[in-house]
């Protein structure tokens, strides 16, 4: 039984297909095992009854021709879910029951997967360590009271602790590759614009993107095949012509000319994390493709660009929630003391933060100096890589710049806290997609990753050099279940 | 660059946050912090530099002028924190 | 009356005041769902019944624009003689109020659809240009109702999202009689142009007015307060009286204008400051990140260029030229589209031996004086168009006289007769024939020898005495220039 759980997707759906395994067997051993990994707090809300219904109903009338027949899956609490609770770790949107869908999660359902239930994250996806979530801290399978990154952090838990056989998170600045790379598993953060963002939670509109997290490059290529569709609910949403990622997933990367940017070796970049960029870089030339040294001259202003931009749309995106129409209301004297009690007791201290930024930086006498500034800044993040992809035709970079943290390392530093997204934020701003595979540990046996940038819509290819890859670092997780008595 | 108390009350008045003084005064320091770290940027000249608003470089898709949604009142009102069936309820708004 | 007279000046002692007036004018787009959502935009339906999930702002949910919102705002443009801007950019303007679900309202601050432009108004002495500055498409909000609880405000979605169109004026107005004329004439545009219906007591039309003061031959403007949502004309008038004088008052009492908003209380006939909008009016304006820059190319401007209608300025000195109607004729025939639809169809009707300044008149006179007394609108006249022709053409033609028209239309007010059945069945039909009426005015002169030989020894007031009693004789169908004529000749 435990087996089952074991497998990866692609695995399950094969065995699904060839009816070596029924719907209800596989979703009952997701389901047992995230009873007994209560500890990892992966979950906000359990839908496992009706999971465990849905997957009898599949058996009943078994459709395998479908891309995910049968196979259940959590997902992350940001995306709207028919009917079930819908949190995105807040409290100002505890006991909130959409009665929509976004799309992404549509095109799961549609191809036959089966909610398994909501997983835990940063308060509106504004975290690095999902400290932030209103319903607690997540565990890291990979050790006690270690950190699984964030904001996807139960998402990525759940997939490293076999919680569920895969999932989707959301990434803004790093919130899918950070905690997969924290919990040696795969994560894609797709182009902007693949991936409808109609129905999910919003941050920062500009720069959210729905994306799959899996146990290997293959069941990720699977996903993303389901999740990316162009969805005219969704204003930036692009209809360009999409590939069978899957299908046409390929080890073949054979005269591939990869970039690699000098800007990257950060200052007070741990030595582990070099050695393993060092052992990729080896890797990529194995499977027959070129490095070329690249740069990208303004990396290190997109930090500072992301703390402008992200707060700023941040802080009129959450203005909707003001006790009105949905979610938790304070009670006040008067319209505005009830707004001012709601919010402040409705939300938690980063999001707090980050509302307060963003709304100094784009009032009066401020929207210059930082709002405009860093629109243009943005401007030239993205004309550096627009340079370098005259060149080359994907560039490989860390992760992020150390391995996962003890829990509540980071809390009282806010700055140190952001410096995790380093090396995943330029890609946000500049909107294009980064996946991040599990490629080495470090000295206290923690995983570590490194990122694949790609061309906007280039998705395929970042797929196959990752898949490539994968197959060189021969990867595996030391997982020792500790949480499982 | 520095933000001091009276910043941070005037942004928690337009954002309709309260924050209590010990609330303010723990953000004085964080904000400060960040803003020193967000300065870097003014390393860079760039007035001659386009301001990037959507990295989705098309332009809008536009649809066509017909009504779909049917009265979902109940749908719309369910979530409530206080409604009366037919209206979204607020405490009362002083002009 | 001399121009000088005609202007509005506020005195005091030893000075006087110009009143400066700028509107922002708020008209709602004619389309049928709203500007980014596909919810219903109908008047009047039950609270909430026409609200999406996206104009309650529910999380996760995206705006996605209507392109006949976006081709009503460059129609406009178009009739406002303003330039079209090909590429233009949605706002979010960030506060916080029960009735905007968002938080923010989609609005075009920096980058607006249609940029300057202008408008003629036909003052009573000649005509004017006011400027305008700018017309953008924004989102309306929803309603709070403050009066059907003591505690509580309640708050109907229904208008959350419909589409405005803002149309900002230069400060070029200086009295409340061109303010009235301005809004006739922009809603007078915009009704040919189809583009909103100007119904001011639906709300689909109201403005928010900008008054200053300042001493007469002044060139700098005073400070300038604003008067939010004022939804009539006569409001609006009153609210610029008050106001000005408030200001001149202040002005004289050697204090200074704030500038804020202000709110116009229609019982007490004032203004008063708001203060609940005070501490929140930095907007923090930016790009709505939902939303990318809308574009739009030179074949869809010119295609929609290719379907504006003639509009009022033009069709008035159509009217003048080519029907040879005065101004003021003509004027009166443009303003509102339907009945200069209603009168061009007369035209038509009336074929080629057409009387227009006998059609004019009667659209003006007894058409107009039957649609005041019964409350109708043109588009309701119990006598259609067609009708009307028929019966001008019959005076014109001689077939009854002016006198039977109007029996005659009194007639055709019940079923919209046709005034030719009319005549022919009630026997109206003018007597012409020169023998009969001789052998009528004949019989009336020897029946009244004394009075004859009166008329001829001077008395001329008899001859209307003979016309009474020809016409009285005819059944009031004679034709009185024949009875004239034979008349002189015969005594
Ligand atoms: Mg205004
Ligand atoms: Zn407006």
């Amino acid at each position: 039984m435990s087996d089952i759980t074991k497998q990866s997707l692609t695995e399950l759906v094969e065995s699904i297909k060839n009816k070596k395994l029924s719907s209800s067997e596989v979703t009952k051993a997701f389901i047992e095992r995230s009873e007994k990994s209560k500890v990892l707090n992966a979950f906000i809300t359990e839908d496992f009854t009706s999971a465990l219904d849905k997957a009898k109903k599949f058996d009943q009338k078994p459709n395998l021709d479908l891309k995910l027949p049968g196979i259940p899956m959590a997902i992350k609490d940001l995306f709207c879910t028919k009917n079930i609770k819908t949190t995105a770790g807040s409290k100002i949107l505890n006991n909130f029951v959409p009665t929509y869908e976004s799309t992404v999660t549509e095109n799961i359902w549609n191809e036959g997967a089966i909610l398994l239930g909501k997983l835990n994250c940063d308060e509106f996806a504004m975290g690095s360590s999902n400290e932030t979530s209103f319903f607690g801290n997540v565990q890291n399978p990979i050790d006690k009271n270690l950190v699984p990154g964030g904001s996807s952090g139960g998402s990525a838990s759940a997939v490293a602790g076999q919680l569920t056989p895969i999932t989707i998170g959301t990434d803004t600045g790093g919130s899918i590759r950070q905690p997969a790379s924290f919990t040696g598993t795969v994560g894609l953060k797709p182009t902007y614009g693949s991936c409808s963002r109609y129905g999910i939670v919003a941050f920062a509109s500009s720069l959210d993107q729905a994306g799959p997290m899996a146990q290997n490059v293959k069941d990720c290529a699977l996903l993303q095949e389901v999740i990316s569709s162009f969805d005219a609910k969704d204003s930036t949403s692009i209809d360009f012509k999409r590939s069978h990622y899957s299908k046409d997933l390929t080890n073949n990367i054979k005269g591939k000319k990869i970039g690699i940017p000098k800007e990257y070796r950060v200052d007070g970049m741990p030595k582990e994390i070099d050695d393993l960029w060092q052992k990729g870089i080896e890797y990529v030339k194995d499977c027959g493709a070129e490095i070329i040294n690249i740069s990208l001259p303004h990396t290190s202003y997109a930090l500072p660009t992301y703390y402008i931009v992200a707060p700023a749309e941040a802080s009129s995106n959450l203005a909707r929630y003001d006790g009105v129409k949905y979610g938790f209301r304070a009670n006040g004297k008067n319209l505005i003391d009830m707004y001012e009690k709601t919010r402040s007791e409705g939300f938690g201290a980063e999001v707090q933060r980050r509302i307060m930024i963003g709304t100094y930086v784009l009032s009066s006498g401020y929207y210059d100096a930082y709002y405009l500034k860093a629109q243009k800044v943005r401007r030239l993040i993205k004309n550096d890589f627009d340079e370098a992809y005259k060149k080359v035709d994907a560039i490989l970079t860390p992760s992020t710049p150390s391995s996962a943290f003890k829990i509540g390392e980071k809390t009282n530093d806010p700055v140190s806290m952001y410096l995790n997204d380093i090396f995943t934020v330029p890609v946000n701003l500049a909107g294009l997609p980064g996946i991040s595979i599990p490629a080495g540990h470090d000295t206290k046996g923690y995983p570590l990753g490194l990122q694949i940038i790609g061309k906007a819509f280039d998705e395929q290819n970042i797929l196959n050099i990752a898949f490539a890859m994968e197959e060189k670092i021969n990867f595996k997780n030391k997982i020792t279940d500790w949480w499982i008595k | 660059m520095s933000i001091d108390l009276k910043t941070i009350k005037h942004i928690s008045k337009l954002s309709r946050i309260s924050v209590d003084d010990q609330r303010a005064k723990k953000l004085v320091g964080d904000l400060n912090s960040i803003f020193d770290f967000i300065e870097k940027l003014n390393e860079l000249k760039t007035e001659n530099v386009k301001p990037l608003t959507s990295i989705a470089e098309t332009t809008l898709k536009l649809r066509s002028d017909e009504v779909q949604s049917k009265n979902i009142r109940k749908e719309i009102i369910k979530n409530s924190p206080q409604d009366n069936e037919d209206y979204f309820v607020v405490p009362k708004v002083i002009e | 009356m001399s121009k000088k007279s005609r202007e509005y000046l506020i005195n005091r002692k030893d000075n006087q005041y110009e009143v400066v007036i700028g509107l922002e004018v708020h008209a709602q787009v004619l389309s049928k769902s709203k500007l980014f959502s596909n919810s219903a935009t109908k008047f009047g339906a039950e609270p909430n019944t026409q609200v999406s999930l996206v104009d309650a702002a529910f999380p996760g949910m995206l705006p996605v624009i209507n392109e006949f919102c976006v081709k009503q705002a460059i129609k406009t443009g178009i009739g406002l003689n303003a330039k079209i801007n090909k590429r233009s950019v949605f706002d979010r303007k960030n506060y916080f109020y029960a009735d905007l679900p968002q938080g923010y309202q989609i609005s075009q601050f920096k980058d607006p659809i249609v940029g300057e432009g202008k408008v003629i108004i036909d003052l009573p002495d000649g005509h004017k240009e006011v400027g305008i500055e700018r017309l953008h498409l924004e989102q309306d909000a929803g309603k709070s109702i403050h009066d059907l609880d003591p505690q509580n405000t309640f708050v109907d979605l229904n208008r959350s999202g419909v589409a405005l169109m803002e149309i900002v004026s230069k400060p070029d107005l200086r009295s409340p009689d061109e303010v009235s004329i301005y809004i006739k004439k922009l809603r007078s545009i915009m009704r040919y142009l189809g583009t909103c219906d100007g119904n001011m007591q639906e709300g689909s039309l109201r403005a928010d007015v900008n008054v200053s003061v300042r001493e007469k031959g002044s060139k700098e403007f005073g400070t300038r307060c604003e008067i939010k949502n004022v939804n009539s004309i006569k409001f609006m008038q009153m609210a610029i009286e008050y106001e000005a004088n408030r200001q001149v008052d202040l002005i004289e009492e050697g204090k200074t204008i704030n500038q804020e908003t202000r709110l116009f209380d229609t019982k007490k006939n004032e203004t008063r400051s708001m203060r609940s909008k005070e501490d929140a009016h930095d907007y923090r304006y930016f790009p709505d990140p939902d939303l990318l820059p809308l574009e739009v190319s030179d074949e869809f401007v010119n295609k929609l260029r290719s379907e504006i209608p003639e509009l009022p300025d033009d069709k008035k000195k159509r009217f003048i030229n080519e029907f040879k109607l005065s101004a003021y004729e003509a004027t009166i025939l443009v303003t509102d589209i339907e009945i200069a639809k209603y009168f061009e169809e007369v035209v038509a009707k009336m074929g080629k031996n057409k009387d227009m300044k006998l059609a004019v008149n009667w659209i003006t006179g007894e058409l107009f004086a039957v649609l005041n007394s019964k409350n109708l609108e043109i588009t309701q006249s119990p006598v259609s168009a067609k009708n009307l022709a028929i019966l001008v053409n019959l005076i014109k033609n001689g077939t009854i006289s002016g006198k039977i028209a109007k029996t005659v239309f009194e007639l055709m007010l019940k079923n919209d007769e046709d005034p030719q059945k009319i005549v022919e069945e009630k026997g109206l039909k003018q007597q012409s024939d020169p023998k009969a009426l001789e052998v009528l005015i004949d019989k009336i002169i020897n029946n009244n020898r004394e009075k004859a030989i009166e008329y001829k020894q001077g008395k001329e007031k008899l001859f209307g005495f003979f016309v009474g009693q020809a016409m009285k004789a005819s059944g009031g169908k004679a034709n009185p220039q024949l009875i004239n004529e034979i008349l002189k000749k015969k005594l």
